[in-house]
């Protein structure tokens, strides 16, 4: 694995090293992206305390006041941003006055449901994607490959809400076979198990939708990756060493052919906990991505900032973990210890 | 005999054999029982409406807190908490007398004190609407635990209009009296003394509230649970109603486009009432300080190119009614006597034509911006509209889009030439319309103050009189006065006394009953 020839307790101490090192790059670029998203937020015109008196419909400049004293807008910028970066460096997320909670706390409710439907669809269209691409692919120019290729791109081509809004009227409204929205059914008592159902069943169209493009993107890219890779010498080869079809394609095609699924995939991935605002907003889905949405829309900054923050450390260990996986699949790649 | 006169003959309509999934036993009368589920969006900050007043607080917080008085469809007084009150001859003093044996929801009595607490102390600490009211009050007197006296430091008229549950919400005075109000634990409970109490509240989700058992009014309230759904997307939201999964709507629930084919459902009755107490305004909000508006005639000529007959149809589907000057026709002191702008292209080119504002190579006169209220998709049709109808005339208007805050912004510092405004007028001159129109008013950075800039020194005294002069005769007489001088000089251009669609399933009974609508407490609504 590793290049170096450092004995072994000097190995172990560069390992160190290394790590601390990452942990203080992690920090930096975690206080660099709170600073450009408190910068960026505080960018925009308007603040709460005008959007709240904007549709209370009525105000006055106590109410303002006050308003602007809660969310700390009365002090000026730097010593707001001082005192946020101050709380971030705490694992302080802040406190949302409009909603009279933590905004750890928001999150925290928020984040199972986005992260039950948004990874459902990803790992759906994820496997269906690798499985139909490869399918296409190795057979290139027949008909079911042509299929394949004309419903991805239809698929890809759908605007998400729509496809969801039109799931929505056959089979909530015209078949009445699934809820139409929601996440569970409310102010009923069930069982565990009922329980499990009754969500999955409220999942069944929004992660459909959801998946829907997705599907298509890995399909379309796992296809031309497969031709890609079949047309190399190492296939020949292996076709000539006799191999069998199912051989060749699971252990050289698709391990070779994995590899920009697997870069594309963990871009995505850091997708995922921003959730689906436009489908969560659709199926009523209580999930992060309307909470973002709605705070940005209220101007509500602790929260907005929060997300943010949650989600950009989500992201950077998503991309470590990517950087993994590819370093499973192709020892090639690599990432030296120390220098 | 054919099924449906078969079905009709045994008494069961056709409500019951479309089997709406409700749980709910049919029997006669004001039965007990039976689960309300409606909609909220969005979906309020917090349920606590001392604390917070936009509109999805009001609509819930009316089931949690109540206030001495409830209001007729005519805007009459009605028992609210208190069961009785008296007006002194002098205008200054208000006697009321509460019910006996109401609680709150922790189970403690709910008393004067907590009377005078909330009106005096923390409503006109945290409710700015309250505050413009309430700190007229000088003294509050708590002779016994049922009567409360208010004594005001000058006569104001509208006392009585002012005691609603969205503007005097009583709240205890053993939770909230010496903490902070807005950080005290007891907001995420909501403790009121209202019908229904809050159960459960999944963010996201839904609001589910249940039947407070100490409720003060026999055998109210009939509904076991209330459950408000939070459904953010429009379309959903007719789902939800195909479906009928929904037994009320409200507000902006349903777009005015989905009202006609929503209206021929068989299960629900289609009304817009229930808004008389609010009876929001809609107009075009114009900059006075801004040329060519400074100019009364170019404010008429507006008035005359637009077609609101064609915009009340097209844009809002035939339901809102064509407003004739500052004072809704569903509230008090309305006077119908005043100045027409009908809609004539020619009138108003020929106001511009006076003024000098000839139209120039390319049919345009003048270029104004109109900045759209960012609150939602009708709000942007209306913008279109409107640059339609006055580009006829040779007025050339430029939208322009914003969100909540930026409009906020723009519009309170007067950064703005034309916009939209939709204001509420809480039953009485004093207490909606006024803050438009009179000068002590302007204030940069306040919303729905007098952000137009209009200024008149006879508009401010007559407004000023009829606040606080008790004789209703004489009221209407100053009302009529200084409406005819608004409609005159049109400061801004009233467009429509805006209408909201409530669709309420058959079954229920009760519903709107008062002049606030949805927002009262429902404790008498049931299912029949």
């Amino acid at each position: 694995m590793s290049s170096t020839t450092i004995n072994k307790g000097g190995r172990a101490g560069a390992v160190a090293l290394a790590l601390a090192g990452w942990v203080v790059k992690f920090v930096v670029v975690v206080l660099v992206i709170a600073t450009f998203n408190f910068i960026l937020v505080h960018a925009a015109p308007g603040d709460p305390a005008q959007v709240i008196a904007g549709q209370s419909g009525a105000s006055d400049e106590k109410l303002l006041e006050q308003l602007r004293a809660e969310y700390g807008l009365d002090k000026p910028y730097p010593v707001q941003l001082a005192n946020y970066l101050g709380r971030v460096l705490t694992l302080d997320l802040g406190y949302s006055y409009r909603q009279q909670r933590t905004v750890s706390s928001l999150i925290m409710e928020r984040l199972p449901a986005t992260l039950l439907l948004t990874a459902t669809a990803f790992i759906l269209a994820l496997i269906s994607g690798i499985f139909l691409g490869t399918l296409a692919g190795i057979r290139a120019g027949k008909w079911s490959d042509t299929l394949l290729t004309i419903v991805s791109l239809l698929l890809y081509a759908t605007p998400v809400f729509w496809l969801g809004l039109m799931l929505v009227l056959l089979f909530a409204v015209e078949l009445n076979w699934l809820p139409a929205f929601g996440y569970a059914t409310i102010g009923v008592q069930l069982s565990a198990f009922e329980r499990m159902l009754d969500i999955g069943k409220h999942m069944i169209l929004p992660v459909t939708s959801l998946a829907a493009i997705y599907l298509a993107i890995y399909t379309r890219l796992m296809r031309s990756s497969v031709l890609d890779v079949t047309h190399q010498d190492f296939i020949k080869t292996a076709k000539a060493k006799g191999l069998k079809q199912g051989a060749i394609i699971m252990h050289h095609i698709l391990r070779n052919a994995m590899l920009p699924i697997v870069t594309v995939a963990g871009m995505q991935a850091g997708a995922l906990v921003g959730g689906a605002v436009v489908i969560e907003t659709v199926f009523a889905w209580p999930g992060l991505g309307r909470l973002i949405y709605d705070a940005l829309l209220q101007r509500d900054y602790p929260v907005l900032l929060g997300v943010f923050l949650v989600m950009s450390v989500i992201v950077i260990a998503l991309n470590l973990l990517t950087d993994a996986i590819y370093r499973m699949i192709d020892p090639r790649v690599s990432v030296r210890a120390a220098s | 005999m054919n099924r449906r006169e078969f079905a009709k003959m045994m008494g069961v309509s056709a409500v019951a054999l479309s089997g709406i999934p409700l749980g709910i036993t049919r029997v006669a009368g004001q039965t007990k029982g039976g689960t309300l589920n409606t909609i909220i969006q969005p979906e309020p900050p917090i349920l606590v409406t001392a604390l917070n007043q936009q509109q999805p607080t009001l609509t819930l917080g009316g089931k949690i807190y109540e206030s001495l008085l409830r209001y007729s469809p005519d805007l009459k007084p009605l028992p609210g908490l208190a069961q009785s009150w008296e007006v002194g001859a002098d205008g200054l003093t208000y006697t009321f007398k509460l019910f006996p044996n109401v609680t709150f929801h922790d189970g403690k009595p709910l008393t004067s004190a907590d009377v005078a607490f909330s009106m005096t102390k923390m409503l006109p600490e945290t409710h700015a609407r309250a505050r413009a009211i309430y700190s007229r009050i000088e003294s509050a007197e708590t002779p016994d635990p049922l009567t409360v006296i208010f004594k005001l430091k000058a006569p104001f008229a509208p006392f009585l209009t002012a005691l609603d549950c969205t503007t005097g919400p009583i709240v205890p005075k053993h939770i909230y009296d010496g903490s902070d109000y807005r950080k005290n634990p007891a907001n995420a409970q909501a403790i009121g003394s209202g019908p229904f109490k809050l159960k459960e509240w999944v963010k996201g989700s839904h609001v589910h509230l249940v039947r407070h058992e100490g409720y003060y009014r026999k055998d109210e309230p009939y509904l076991d649970e209330v459950i408000y759904r939070i459904i953010p997307d429009a379309a959903s939201r007719s789902v939800a109603l195909e479906q009928g999964k929904i037994n009320l709507t409200q507000w902006n629930d349903i777009e005015f486009y989905d009202v006609a084919r929503l209206s021929k459902l068989p299960n629900y009755e289609m009304t817009t009432k229930g808004y008389e107490y609010f009876a929001p305004h809609q107009w075009l909000e114009l900059n006075n300080r801004v040329k060519p508006m400074d100019d009364k005639r170019f404010r008429q000529a507006i008035a005359h190119a637009l077609d609101l007959k064609s915009m009340a149809a097209r844009v809002y589907f035939g339901l809102p009614k064509i407003a004739t000057g500052p004072v809704s026709s569903k509230t008090r002191f309305y006077e119908k006597d005043v100045k027409r702008y009908d809609y004539s292209l020619e009138k108003a080119k020929a106001l511009l034509d006076e003024m000098g504002l000839k139209p120039g190579a390319d049919g345009k006169r003048v270029t104004l911006k109109y900045l759209i209220p960012p609150y939602g998709e009708v709000y942007q049709r209306a913008g279109e509209f409107i640059r339609q109808s006055l580009g006829r005339a040779g007025i050339d208007i430029q939208l322009e889009n914003t969100d909540v805050g930026g409009w906020a912004d723009k519009f309170s510092n007067w950064d703005y030439e034309i916009t939209g405004n939709l204001v509420y007028q809480f039953g009485d001159p004093a207490l909606g319309v006024s803050r438009t129109y009179i000068s002590s008013n302007i204030k940069k950075g306040i919303l729905f103050s007098n952000t137009a800039g209009y200024s008149n020194p006879e508009v401010d005294r007559l407004f000023d009189e009829a606040a606080s002069t008790i004789d209703e005769a004489k009221r209407q007489e100053l009302y009529s006065k200084v409406q005819k001088i608004l409609v005159e000089d049109v400061p801004v251009v009233w467009m429509f006394e805006a209408a909201y669609p409530t669709f309420i399933d058959k079954r229920l009974k009760n519903v709107i009953s008062t002049g606030v609508g949805i927002h009262e407490s429902f404790s008498s609504v049931y299912f029949g």
